[in-house]
Formats: structure tokens, C-alpha cells, sequence
């Protein structure tokens, strides 16, 4: 097993008494893809906002690449190396798409001037398939390419941990097949992905592992058909008659 | 090619301003000087305001204290030269304190907290009479040369200050630091994540628009011989130089020459025709520019005009 | 002087201050919009009542609700053609627009009002309790100010206007589907700024001399009150206009005259950097 990356250790988050994340251990190692689960409100968001500083935790530890980083603030994530995209998708409105990405390549990623910035920031529009839309606004992009923006922002960062909240909420079957065929390979290219999803069926193609958290605890975590053999996820979560047909997905 | 007009027209436009002594009578000195020291002001304030899309209205605060460290340090002796770079300094550090604390609030709080320093310096200052000399004002050794020297003399520094402002805007423009403010203007906890370090970037660009404010209140105060708190923190100044930016363009590199010329041209036509109107007839001019140069006059659309006049309008960047 | 009677100068003071902040918070808190005309609205209140009264014998109680007819139609009419037009843009935008509409109303009142200080001098006698006096001007125009402000809060509660207001202020997509006119709310939430600005105005005429220059430093009182109680509602700018009238009366006795507004200010830019939904939050009318 590979050495681990980003260890979260009882980790908590309350807002005004209603404890949104409460005592999460997790792991993510080097180069994994992991599925993270769970019903509405379970905290998933939440989660990815503590790890990434959006806010502080109330108690608990987050440390990444052996260096304990809890309390850190969002840019200082990102300039570690902790991407992310976000549930609604968060662009420079008035920006054209290439500069959209140049600005995760020129803060976080490896370049120091501009120019470079935008040269690299091409090369991963190429990469996600939006090349020929660079010098569009980014506010007049589908909602399809924006994620794709998204994803190319992040990536330009050069992250070495990936989370992605909810990339394909909002896309049809084929814009969705399209992206996760994209996840799969800057995973494959060594990135650790940790990504949240709400369609089960995607998430068992794709995760190595799968960990579901239910009312801000981690309930589950596993191979994907461990998971969806789990007493307690199908009563949380999945439901008998869908854990049957995810059953089927599982092991086929 | 439309850029290069521009800085063309703009060069043009600096030249014609710094020959004015050679041929134009003394009234037109005056306002070439007046017109100079608003475009530092105005490329200041496009800094903060512009790139960083931040409502600022501490403009006459920086340019207030500026007025009166040089002043107070010239009162007491200090040579002109060193008062101003006194002066800049001073203002420069001022803007660093108050922007560590000012810049954690965003939108109306931020407008009204930088507002509300503006009275607090005028009031500060009229109440600490043993240096500053109070609501009474203070007087300042003048420049014993010819009248017409005197104001060729403040109206090349005013220049070479405008100078120095577009310089620092094409710089910000073209750097990082530039680029990281105009994502912040867009979307600051997007820019955060993406590794902008927020809070310094905003702190650089408020400093950047506080330090040549400080440098042309002290050599406006030398020019002018006397300074008063009223006079130096004036609400309307602090209001009008935005308002500048945003006739000629916010965010631009031309736009603030552009609006505080056209601004300081206008406002002299007023004062002199309509004596008892030009504050109503500034006045009609921000309401017409709010609804019909949205974006400035370099950024001027039919189409938006149109758009806003019928009520459709829903603006960008919204804060 | 001692602390009872400073005390009551306080209280009286901060009732007045209630009543000036109170339309600007509504403005403010329901349509985002700082509306830097809302001096002026007061001054404009203050100078009618004057003329009425001294040209016309009118006393201004009798006047009140036609001052306040006036400025409610005045709002409603500037904020449906102007203010409607650009309410969702940045807030360098409507403050600028509204800066720009108060230079025009300003000079107005200059050209037409002159700048002259103001009074309405009614006799009303002086009343002293113990070593306390309170002077029957201040105790009316005290009394009037917590009526017009408890007044407006019955409004916000009780009618179906009022409510409307806080449909809008809570969401203002949610309000539109349910079929609320949201720009004639609007322009209904600004007009009441307005008529509140103009009774207080009314008020403030009877117990300080008014004139236009005063518009920049009621409108800086506006802003205080505001952020110290919290914006936009009424229990918000009580809180704020009794505290910025206590403090103004204390520090005016302890550190004199000329530091009352230094202190009111500074305590207002702290409380933006620690509080900024000011002592009682922004809760809104409910």
C-alpha cells in the first residue's frame, strides 16, 4: 500500500450547536481514487470546506504530505497542492476561459509570469477538450464546459490531492461519461482524487474505495462492494431494493 | 490598434498639458494643474477601485494627511522636497495599518467604513490644535518666485506625479498583482482558492492607492500656501474621484485620464456659467453617467444604455 | 452637571437620533441601497415645517402628515424612476447614483430655501423635577420621535404592506413568485425612508435649528445608528440611536463639545470590525 497523503484525524465542525462533521477519520493514500457518500446535508461540503479552509474545525487534525496543516487558510491549500472544484461551479465571470485557468497555473501551479501561466493554461484546456472556446467569457460557457473549466483550473494548479464536489450534478449521461472518463485519467496520471457524488452508479465504476458519511459521521468505508453490502449504508443510505440492483453494478 | 490610439492621444494629451505655460494664460495653468492632480488621484483610486473592484471612498483621507504631514513638517522647517516624501511615506504607512483592519469588510461596510475615516481624520485633526492649528487651519511657507513660475513649477510636479500613477497602473496591469486584484474583483473566495493570498494582494493594492494621494495633498498644500481640515478631508473630493474613474472607465488604463480631465473640464464650465447650479448640474452629470456610460466612456454601448434606461439591467460583478 | 440630568439629555437626544436613522435602515436593510439623499430628506422635512409655521401660522403637528405625504410621494417617485433601474448593481453603483441625486436636491434646497439655520420656536414652558430639566420642546419632539418610530414598526408588523416589505427583504426571488410587485415595493420601502426622514426632520425642527449644511452630518449620525444597533430594523436603529445619544451626551460632558461626534464615530468603526450586524443583529421585522 501506497504511503498516505492527506490523513484527517477526528476531525469535527459545529455551526452554532449543530455539528455538521463530527469525528471523521479518513485517509486518502498516494495516487487512490476515493468515493465519498452520503444522503443530502451528511456533511460532504462540509468536509472538503474544512480540509481545503474554507473554515476552521472545531476540534480535530488535518495532516497533508506529513506537514499538520489544520487552521490553514484556502490559498494556502491550494498552494500546497489541495484543488478542488466546487458544487456550483465558481468562475471569473468576466475573465475569458484561458485566463480562468491561467490564474490556477500563475498562484498555484509552477509558473511565475503570465505568458507561461496562459501557455500552460492552453495546454490544459486542450487536455479537458475546451481548447477552442479559450477566448470566450467564461460566463458564456454551458454548464458542461464550465465544469470542464473547472476542472482544468484545478488541474492547472497541478494538485497533488483532487476533490471534486459534485462534477457531474446538472449533466446528461453522456456529458457524464465524458468527465469521469477525464477523472480517470489524471488519476491514472498519479493524481489522488477524492471526489463527491450523488449518482451510486458512477461511483462504483470508478472507486478503488468508497467511504459514506451519514449525519456528519463516517459510517462506512470500503470497496465498493463491501459498501454496498454494509448493513448500516443501506439503511442510511442506499435503500434494500437499490442495494440489490447496486449489488448487481457491484460485481458486474 | 485601438490601445495604441490610446496611449498615442494620452502622450499627446500629457504634452499639451506640460506646454501649457509657454503659451496658455495663467487661468489654464491653474486648471492643467487641477486636471493633474486629479488624474493621480483618479489612477490611484483605480487601483483599489478599479482592479480590485473595492468601494473606496478613503481618497480625501490619503490626501488630507498627505496635506497635513507636509504641511505641519514645512510649517516647522523641514525643506519642501523632504515634506513631500514625508508626506508619502506617512500616508503610505497609514494606509497599510488601516487597510489591515478596513479591508476585512467588503461592500456597504467597506464603502461606509472608508467614508466614515474621512470625518474621523477631519475631526481628529480639527480637535489636535497645539500642531495642526485646528479648524483655523494652518499656514505654509510659499515659493517666493514669479507667479507664473511658481505654478509652471507645481504644474510639471502634478505631472510628473500623474506620471508616476499611470506608470504604477500599467505595472499592476501587467503583473501578477494585477491579475490576482481583477480576480478578486470577480470573486474573492473563488481567487482564494485558487492560491490568491487575498488579503495581502487587497493590502498591496490600497497601500498603491493611498501613497501618491499623500505626495500631491503635501505639494497641493505647498501650492496653495494654507490648509484647513475641511478643505483637506472633503467628502465630495473623496466621492468625485470615483466617480472620475468610473466616467472614463474603472479598471482601465485610460479611463482615469480620460474621466478626471473631462470631469475637471466640465465642472469649470459649470462653475463659471452656472454659479448657483453647478452643484445640481454635477450632480445630473453622475446620474447621466450611471445610467448612460455604465462602463465608462471607453466602454461605451449602445446596447447596454439601452438595457438600463429600459430597466433590464442586471451588472456584472455583483457585490 | 450631574448624571441624571446628563442622563435624560441622552435619552432624548437618542429618541431624536432613532427617529433620523430608522427610514435610512429601512432603505438600507431592505433594498442594499445606501441612500446618501436621506439628510437631505430631513433637512427638507425640517424646512417645510419651518415655512409653514412662519409664513402661514400652520403649527407643525397640523403639517406633519402633509410633510410626510410629501416625501413618501417624493421616495416612491425617485426610486421608481431612478434607483429601480440599477438596485442589483455593485454598491459603488447606487451610492454613487444616490450621491449624485442628493447634489441636485441639496442645491435645490439652496436655491430655494437658503441655507439659513432653521427653527420652529414653540413656547412650551420648562419642566424640572428634583435638580432635572427638561425643556417641554425636547420632551414633545422626545415623545413624537418614539411615536413616528413605533408607529412604523406597527406598520412593518401589522399590515399587509409591511409585510410585503419583509417578504422582499427575506427573498426576493420567493416574493416575486408569490406574485409580489417587487419594484413597487420598492419604491413603497423608499418612499416610507423618505417620509420617515421628512417627520423626523419635522421633529428635529422643533427642538435644534436645521439648515441644509447639516444634511452631510445627519446623515453621518444615519450611518452610526445604523451600524451600531444593526441594520435594518427598528428595534436595531432604537438601540443604536439611544447608544449614539448617551455617548454623545456623556463624552460631550467628560471630553467636551467638539469630541460627542469623534467618539460616536470611532466606536462605530470598531463595532464594524468586531460586530458588524451591530448590537441587536440584523433580524429584520418579524
Amino acid at each position: 500500500m501506497s504511503e498516505a497523503i492527506l490523513e484527517i484525524t477526528k476531525l469535527s465542525k459545529n455551526f452554532g450547536g449543530v455539528s455538521a462533521v463530527s469525528a471523521v477519520d479518513l485517509t486518502l493514500r498516494k495516487g487512490e481514487l476515493v468515493g465519498l457518500i452520503g444522503p443530502n446535508g451528511a456533511g460532504k461540503t462540509t468536509l472538503v470546506n474544512l480540509v481545503t479552509g474554507v473554515f476552521p474545525p472545531s476540534s480535530g487534525r488535518i495532516v497533508f504530505n506529513g506537514e499538520d496543516v489544520t487552521g490553514q487558510k484556502p490559498y494556502q491549500a491550494a498552494r500546497r497542492g489541495m484543488a478542488r472544484t466546487f458544487q456550483i461551479v465558481q468562475p471569473f465571470p468576466d475573465m475569458n476561459v484561458l485566463d480562468n485557468v491561467a490564474a490556477g497555473a500563475l498562484f498555484s501551479g509552477s509558473e511565475r509570469s503570465l505568458a507561461a501561466a496562459r501557455d500552460a493554461a492552453y495546454e490544459h484546456l486542450k487536455f479537458v477538450g475546451i481548447d477552442p472556446l479559450a477566448s470566450q467569457q467564461a460566463s458564456s460557457l454551458t454548464l458542461a464546459n464550465r465544469k470542464r473549466m473547472e476542472l482544468a483550473k484545478s488541474l492547472a494548479m497541478k494538485p497533488t490531492v483532487l476533490m471534486l464536489d459534485e462534477v457531474n450534478a446538472g449533466l446528461n449521461s453522456g456529458e457524464i461519461e465524458g468527465a469521469m472518463d477525464l477523472i480517470r485519467e489524471v488519476a491514472r496520471q498519479g493524481t489522488t482524487i477524492l471526489i463527491i457524488e450523488h449518482l451510486m452508479k458512477v461511483m462504483l465504476g470508478v472507486s478503488e474505495r468508497i467511504v459514506v458519511l451519514h449525519h456528519g459521521e463516517l459510517i462506512a468505508s470500503g470497496t465498493p462492494s463491501e459498501i454496498v453490502n454494509d448493513d448500516r449504508v443501506i439503511e442510511a443510505y442506499l435503500g434494500q431494493k437499490f442495494a440489490a440492483q447496486a449489488r448487481e453494478l457491484a460485481d458486474g | 490598434m485601438m490601445t495604441r490610439l490610446g496611449y498615442l492621444l494620452l502622450a499627446a494629451w500629457f504634452v499639451l498639458l506640460a506646454s501649457l505655460p509657454f503659451h496658455a494664460e495663467n487661468y489654464i495653468v491653474r486648471i492643467g494643474i487641477v486636471i493633474a492632480m486629479y488624474s493621480t488621484l483618479a489612477y490611484s483610486w483605480n487601483v483599489i477601485g478599479g482592479f480590485a473592484g473595492y468601494p473606496s471612498f478613503s481618497t480625501a483621507a490619503f490626501f488630507g494627511i498627505g496635506a497635513y504631514i507636509g504641511g505641519v513638517a514645512q510649517h516647522n522647517g523641514m525643506p519642501m522636497g523632504l515634506a513631500w516624501a514625508l508626506a508619502t511615506l506617512g500616508v503610505g504607512f497609514f494606509a497599510f495599518s488601516l487597510g489591515a483592519i478596513l479591508l476585512r469588510l467588503r461592500g456597504h461596510y467597506f464603502a461606509i467604513g472608508s467614508i466614515v475615516v474621512v470625518e474621523v481624520c477631519r475631526l481628529l485633526i480639527s480637535s489636535w490644535r497645539d500642531v495642526t492649528g485646528g479648524g483655523s487651519g494652518l499656514n505654509i511657507p510659499i515659493l517666493k518666485w514669479q507667479p507664473d513660475e511658481v505654478l509652471a513649477f507645481f504644474l510639471w510636479v502634478m505631472l510628473v506625479l500623474f506620471a508616476v500613477g499611470f506608470i504604477i497602473n500599467l505595472l499592476v496591469d501587467r503583473t501578477p498583482l494585477g491579475f490576482g486584484l481583477r480576480c478578486i474583483r470577480q470573486n474573492e473566495e473563488a481567487a482564494a482558492m485558487v492560491g490568491v493570498n487575498t488579503s495581502q494582494y487587497k493590502l498591496a493594492g490600497y497601500v498603491l492607492s493611498a501613497l501618491l494621494c499623500g505626495t500631491a495633498g503635501a505639494a497641493n498644500a505647498s501650492w496653495v500656501g494654507y490648509i484647513d481640515p475641511s478643505e483637506s478631508f472633503s467628502i465630495i473630493m473623496t466621492l468625485k474621484v470615483p466617480v472620475m474613474v468610473m466616467l472614463g472607465g474603472a479598471g482601465t488604463l485610460l479611463g482615469p485620464a480620460l474621466g478626471a480631465g473631462g470631469f475637471v473640464m466640465l465642472e469649470e464650465i459649470f462653475w463659471s456659467s452656472y454659479l448657483n447650479w453647478n452643484r445640481a448640474l454635477l450632480g445630473g452629470v453622475i446620474v447621466l453617467l450611471i445610467f448612460f456610460l455604465p462602463g465608462g466612456l471607453l466602454k461605451f454601448s449602445l446596447k447596454k444604455v439601452f438595457a438600463r434606461v429600459t430597466g433590464f439591467a442586471t451588472s456584472g460583478a455583483g457585490r | 452637571m450631574d448624571v441624571a440630568q446628563i442622563l435624560l439629555n441622552g435619552i432624548v437626544l437618542g429618541a431624536i437620533y432613532a427617529s433620523l436613522a430608522v427610514g435610512f435602515s429601512l432603505v438600507w436593510g431592505v433594498l442594499n441601497v445606501i441612500n446618501m439623499l436621506h439628510g437631505s430628506f430631513i433637512v427638507l422635512g425640517g424646512y417645510l415645517a419651518f415655512f409653514g409655521w412662519h409664513f402661514y401660522g400652520v403649527h407643525p403637528l397640523l403639517l406633519l402628515p402633509a410633510i410626510a405625504a410629501t416625501l413618501f410621494v417624493f421616495g416612491y417617485t425617485i426610486q421608481y424612476i431612478f434607483i429601480n433601474k440599477v438596485v442589483t448593481a455593485p454598491v459603488l453603483t447606487t451610492l454613487t447614483l444616490t450621491f449624485g441625486l442628493d447634489m441636485i436636491l441639496y442645491n435645490l434646497i439652496v436655491v430655494y430655501f437658503s441655507p439659513t439655520p432653521r427653527r420652529v420656536t414653540l413656547d412650551l414652558g420648562t419642566f424640572e423635577f428634583f435638580d432635572v430639566i427638561l425643556p417641554g420642546d425636547r420632551l414633545v419632539g422626545m415623545v413624537l420621535a418614539g411615536l413616528l418610530t413605533g408607529l412604523l414598526l406597527l406598520v412593518m408588523k401589522a399590515s399587509k404592506i409591511g409585510r410585503a416589505i419583509v417578504a422582499v427583504r427575506m427573498d426576493r426571488t420567493a416574493a416575486e413568485l408569490m406574485g409580489i410587485r417587487v419594484n413597487h415595493i420598492y419604491a413603497i420601502t423608499f418612499g416610507i425612508g423618505a417620509l420617515m426622514a421628512g417627520s423626523a426632520g419635522t421633529v428635529f425642527a422643533m427642538v435644534f435649528p436645521i439648515s441644509v449644511n447639516l444634511s452631510g452630518i445627519l446623515l453621518g449620525k444615519a450611518f452610526v445608528v445604523c451600524v451600531i444597533g444593526g441594520l435594518g430594523s427598528v428595534s436595531g436603529a432604537l438601540v443604536g440611536g439611544l447608544a449614539l445619544g448617551l455617548i454623545e451626551s456623556f463624552s460631550g460632558v467628560f471630553l467636551g463639545a467638539e469630541h460627542a461626534l469623534t467618539v460616536g464615530f470611532v466606536l462605530m468603526l470598531f463595532l464594524l470590525l468586531v460586530k458588524p450586524t451591530g448590537l441587536v443583529g440584523t433580524k429584520g421585522y418579524e
